[in-house]
This record gives structure tokens, sequence and C-alpha cells, in this order.
């Protein structure tokens, strides 16, 4: 009959792979890929283009030039002029504010999405994905008559219910409050490992994008920085734009001394840093590094103890802001404003060590969370 | 009374109202979330009637329809008479005299239809027409019944342009408005009262169905 090779190119490639680019209004130059039951989630601030690119995937918005494949067709491609109409696009799209049919109950809003399917099996379908988002019960409700959380899980029961190819999340968490985003958090998780196409999440909170996705992609200013696991991507940022962006503050720049077994050492400062290896660095180069705040400890005032052999660092409290349970400091190294190490603290370690602004201190720079960054 | 000329108004309120129902669905959609050049040139032309004096209206509008015109040649060539003075001529002169009344209403109430309502029904997989049918009209048929409500209580008491356009021949062109006017000159008080009573409640009525269905879009939006 056929042969192995036909049969395998016959199989469609379920997964979405978007590139594009345009100068205008925002700037855009973005290449990313999602695997079927993979959770992609774009991150930046306010203004890099995250909500752009979705857009663009699902035909709200037209860039000027790239490509977009999703479930083996094309849906754009401006070398090909193909642009399918946002409608003929099969996207399960979340909008941050919901953008639920007012004049349609809870239902009816899910049926609305389901084209092409009879009227008795788009009510029990509809009935099936609201039970499954945890609507039983409210099938009959308006929206005005939801809370902002059921109003949530209506839209992202309306986007499942056309069997997306692709379902993309925009901001899905701002509008709701904390208690209700950490209960649509553990939904979602659990909603995801039951979907097999690819999901893009778009959010400016790190912390969700941490939680909640398989990989990240750091957008800034409309281009793509880094992509990885988000742990990958957190302790490991590709420049410091991508350490600012993940809230490091703890950015510098010193020069490679030499490479051993174990470490990397590094002038800062007159300071000699061991650092995590780094053996792909070339030796007397000055290149960046950063440290995250959890990677500083402070040392006990009143006696040394076994860490102070670690990279010992002494220098000035220039800022100390108790925040709840953890004190906020800056501790400024050798006592120079060009050098202020950000750290966070318990409180109560803190006031044992009768920590307050001017005080001297040490504080360990841990080896391992020491990381190069080299440009590339 | 004047039961032809109540008769004719009558007509000529359905007819106007029939022309301009698609008319404004399309031109206040395109108002409402078009983006294009000249736009603001093209509401200010349909906004023009409310403004302009009945008569220049009028006057213009006889021109145009008149033997010497290049459209109204072109129009007696097709159809073998003029449009003035005929029941045609008046329709389509109570069509662009109403264009504002309807047109304003039905883009306000698409322009309150939010841009991500429309984007999430195109997510759904709802081509534009059924994004019209399923979502656009019914959100904004308060509107579109508003827009149609004010232009048929328009057109029943249209009086410059009907008189300028249409004469005043009965059963053709003789409006109600006309008529009642007609007997004022006649001394005929009896007959003139009971058609500016009976303009006064019409026009009341569709001012209160108005303000009834603007309260309803606005709670619709809240």
């Amino acid at each position: 009959m056929s042969c192995p090779g036909g049969w395998a190119a016959a199989v469609p490639d379920p997964a979405l792979s978007v590139s594009l680019r345009q100068d205008s209004p925002i700037p855009l130059d973005v290449a990313l890929a999602c695997a079927p039951g993979e959770l992609l989630a774009l991150v930046g601030p306010s203004g890099s283009g995250k909500s752009t690119v979705l857009r663009c995937i699902a035909g709200l918005h037209r860039p000027a030039m790239g490509r977009i494949l999703c479930g083996g067709e094309t849906w754009f491609d401006d070398d090909a002029r193909i642009d399918r109409p946002a409608h003929r696009r099969r996207v399960g799209f979340v909008f941050q504010n919901y953008a639920l049919f007012p004049h349609m109950t809870a239902l009816e809003n899910v049926t609305a999405a389901m084209q092409g399917v009879s009227r008795a099996e788009r009510d029990a379908r509809g009935r099936a994905i609201l039970e499954r988002v945890h609507l039983g019960g409210l099938e009959e409700r308006r929206p005005a008559a939801l809370s902002g959380g059921q109003q949530q899980r209506v839209a992202v029961a309306r986007a499942l219910a056309r069997d997306p190819a692709v379902l993309l999340l925009d901001e899905p968490f701002s509008a709701v409050d904390r208690a209700t985003r950490k209960r649509l958090y553990r939904e979602l998780a659990e909603l995801h490992g039951t979907l097999g196409m690819p999901v893009v999440l778009v959010t400016h909170d790190l912390e969700e994008a941490a939680l909640l996705s398989d990989r990240l992609c750091i957008l800034h200013r409309g281009r793509t920085l880094q992509e990885g696991p988000p742990l990958e991507v957190m302790a490991r940022p590709a420049s410091p734009d991508v350490a600012r962006l993940i809230d490091i503050r703890n950015i510098f720049e010193g020069r490679v001394l030499e490479h051993r077994e174990t470490c990397t050492l590094v002038a800062w400062r007159g300071h000699v840093l061991e650092a995590a290896p780094r053996a792909d660095v070339a030796a007397g180069s000055v290149v960046p590094w950063c440290i995250p705040a959890s990677g500083v400890l402070l040392h006990r005032r009143d006696r040394p103890s076994r860490g102070e052999r670690e990279n010992p660092v002494a220098g000035r409290v220039a800022e100390f802001v108790p925040l709840g349970e953890n004190a906020s400091m800056v501790v400024l190294a050798d006592g120079s404003p060009d050098a202020p190490l950000a750290l966070s603290v318990p409180v109560h370690v803190a006031h044992r060590n009768a920590v307050s602004v001017g005080v001297e201190v040490t504080v360990s720079l841990l080896a391992d969370s020491i990381h190069l960054m080299p440009r590339i | 009374m004047d039961w032809t000329a109540l008769g004719l108004s009558l007509r000529l309120g359905g007819a106007t109202c029939l022309v301009l129902l698609p008319i404004g669905i399309v031109l206040g959609r395109l108002l409402a979330w078009g983006r294009f050049r000249g736009r603001g040139f093209v509401e200010a032309l349909l906004t023009l009637p409310l403004v302009l004096p009945p008569t220049v209206l009028g006057y213009y509008l006889l021109v145009a329809f008149g033997g010497s015109s290049p459209a109204g040649r072109l129009y007696e060539a097709m159809f073998g008479s003029t449009l003035v003075f005929t029941f045609e001529g008046l329709l389509a002169a109570s069509v662009l005299v109403n264009l504002p009344f309807a047109i304003q209403p039905m883009q306000r109430a698409f322009e309150a239809v939010p841009g991500e309502v429309r984007e999430a029904a195109a997510c759904s997989g709802m081509a534009p027409l059924q994004v019209l049918r399923r979502i656009d009209l019914p959100l904004a048929w308060p509107g579109i019944v508003t827009g149609m409500v004010m232009t048929f209580a328009h057109t029943l008491g249209e009086f410059g342009v009907v008189l300028m356009v249409g004469g005043s021949l009965p059963g053709e062109t003789k409006t109600i408005a006309i008529a009642i006017y007609d007997r004022v000159q006649a001394f005929d008080e009896g007959a003139a009262g009971a058609m500016s009573a009976f303009l006064l409640a019409s026009s009341l009525a569709a001012l209160g169905i108005t303000y009834v269905l603007s309260g309803r879009v606005g709670r619709r939006r809240a």
C-alpha cells in the first residue's frame, strides 16, 4: 500500500509554531513553538507585545510578516498570502475580561461556540463541559449573575467547546481576587493534565507562569529573549535583561580568572568569588553575573558560623524594610553605593542580629547561585 | 380628518422605515467600528439633514429630481417619469431626510457592544453574518427599534421637504402635515385640530418608547 514515509507525512503535526515580525504598531520579532499538551507561558512586562502575539495566533491582529502553523494547518503565511479569518482558525481564546456574551446564559455561551453540531448534542456536550469546569447547576445563569471566578470558568468552558487546536489564555487570572486565583490555578493545572492541545498562557506574573507552565518564554519589547523550563530560566537567565525581568536585582560585572574543577573564579571589586562552573567563558573576559536574593545569606553577627568561608563580603545596611514575615534588605558591598546587594531575611533573624540601617554586616554569596551571563 | 392624507403618511412612514432598516444597520455598524479615511466627513454628511432648513434640502432635491439634472434624466430614462411630485420622489426625499434619525441611535447601540465580545464571537467560530445575527442584533436591538420609531414619527410630521418635493397632490403626495396646513388655510379648525392632536399623540408615544428602550440599553451595558 503506502510506504511508511508517506504515512508519516500524512499525519498532521498537531504542534503550534509561530514566527512573527512587524515594526508597527508594536514592534515584534518573535519565534516560539508549543507541543501538544504543553503549557507555554509568555511572560513580559505590560507593553512587551505578549497579548499581541496571542491576537496574531487567533487572527485578531495581522502581523506584517511571519508564519503561523497549528494542528497541521497553515493559518498565516505572508509569503504564500495565507491569512485565515479568525472564525476559521480552531482556537479557544480566554480573554482577560472573559468577554462573555451578556445576553446568553452560561450554557448558551458554551454552545454558541459549537458550530455544525446538532442542537441535542450541543446541549448535552455544553452541560458536560460546564460540569467539567465545576459549574454544574449554573447552566441557566446569565454572566451578570455569576461571580468573577465563575465567569472565568464559563470563558474556559466556551474556549474548550470548539474542541480547539490550540488554547490561548490572555491574563486569565488578573480579574479575580487572590483566593479565587489560587483555586483557579489548581483547576487549570488539573484541566491541563487532561488536554491534548498546545496551551499558550500570557501573563505578567512570573510566579504564576513558573507555577503553571512547562516552558517559559520571556518577551521584552516584542522580542523573545529566552525560552526554557521555568526553573532553568529563573536560575540561569541568558542576559542581564532577562535577569532584570525575572526580578533579579543583583546584577554586576566581573572578570573571569580561571576555571577549576568545581568552580569558576571571578574577580569582583577586589574579591575573588567562587562561581558555578562555566568552562565555556574564556578566562580574562569581563562578563555580567547575577545572583538572586535567595543566594545572598546574612552571617550571624554575634558568632561566626561555618558558611562564612563561602564568598564572604562585608558591607553596610542601606535599606531595611520588613514586609510581613520577611524583611527586604540592601547591603552596600564594601560600603560602596555602586554595589548594592539585595537580600531577604526572616524578620526574627534580622531582630536577633540587631540589623538596622547603617549597621556593618557580612554576607555570603552562595557559589552555586552566582550565574555568569556571557554576551553571545 | 383627512383619512386619505393620514393613510398616505402612514404608508410613507412604513416605506421609509423599510428602506432605512438595512441602510441603518449597515451604516450604523460601519460608523461604529469602521476606521476609514473621510469618516468624519461621512458622519457630517449624514447628520446634515438635522441642521439644514427643510426648504433648502427640499430645493436641492427638487433640482436633483428634475428633468434638467443628470440624476433626474437618468431616472426618467429608466422609468419614464420624473421623481418630482410623485410618491416615489417623496419616499426618496423622506429616506434622505431621515438618515440621521435612523442611523444615529443604531450607531450608538452598536458602539455599546464591546469589541472583545465580538472578537470572542469570531474566536468561537462565528462567521461575520452569524456575529451580526447572534451578537450584534440581540445586543443592539433597542437602538435599532429606536431608530425606526424616530424615523416613523418624524416622517409623519415632516412638512418642508414634502411640500417642496411633493407638492400637495391628494392621495399621491399630500401627507397629514400638509393636510393640516391646508385645513387651517381653509379655516377648517375642527379637522386641523383633530389631525394635530393625532400627530402630537403619536410623537409623544414615539419618544416614550425611545426613552424606555434607551434605558434598557444602559442597563445592558452595566
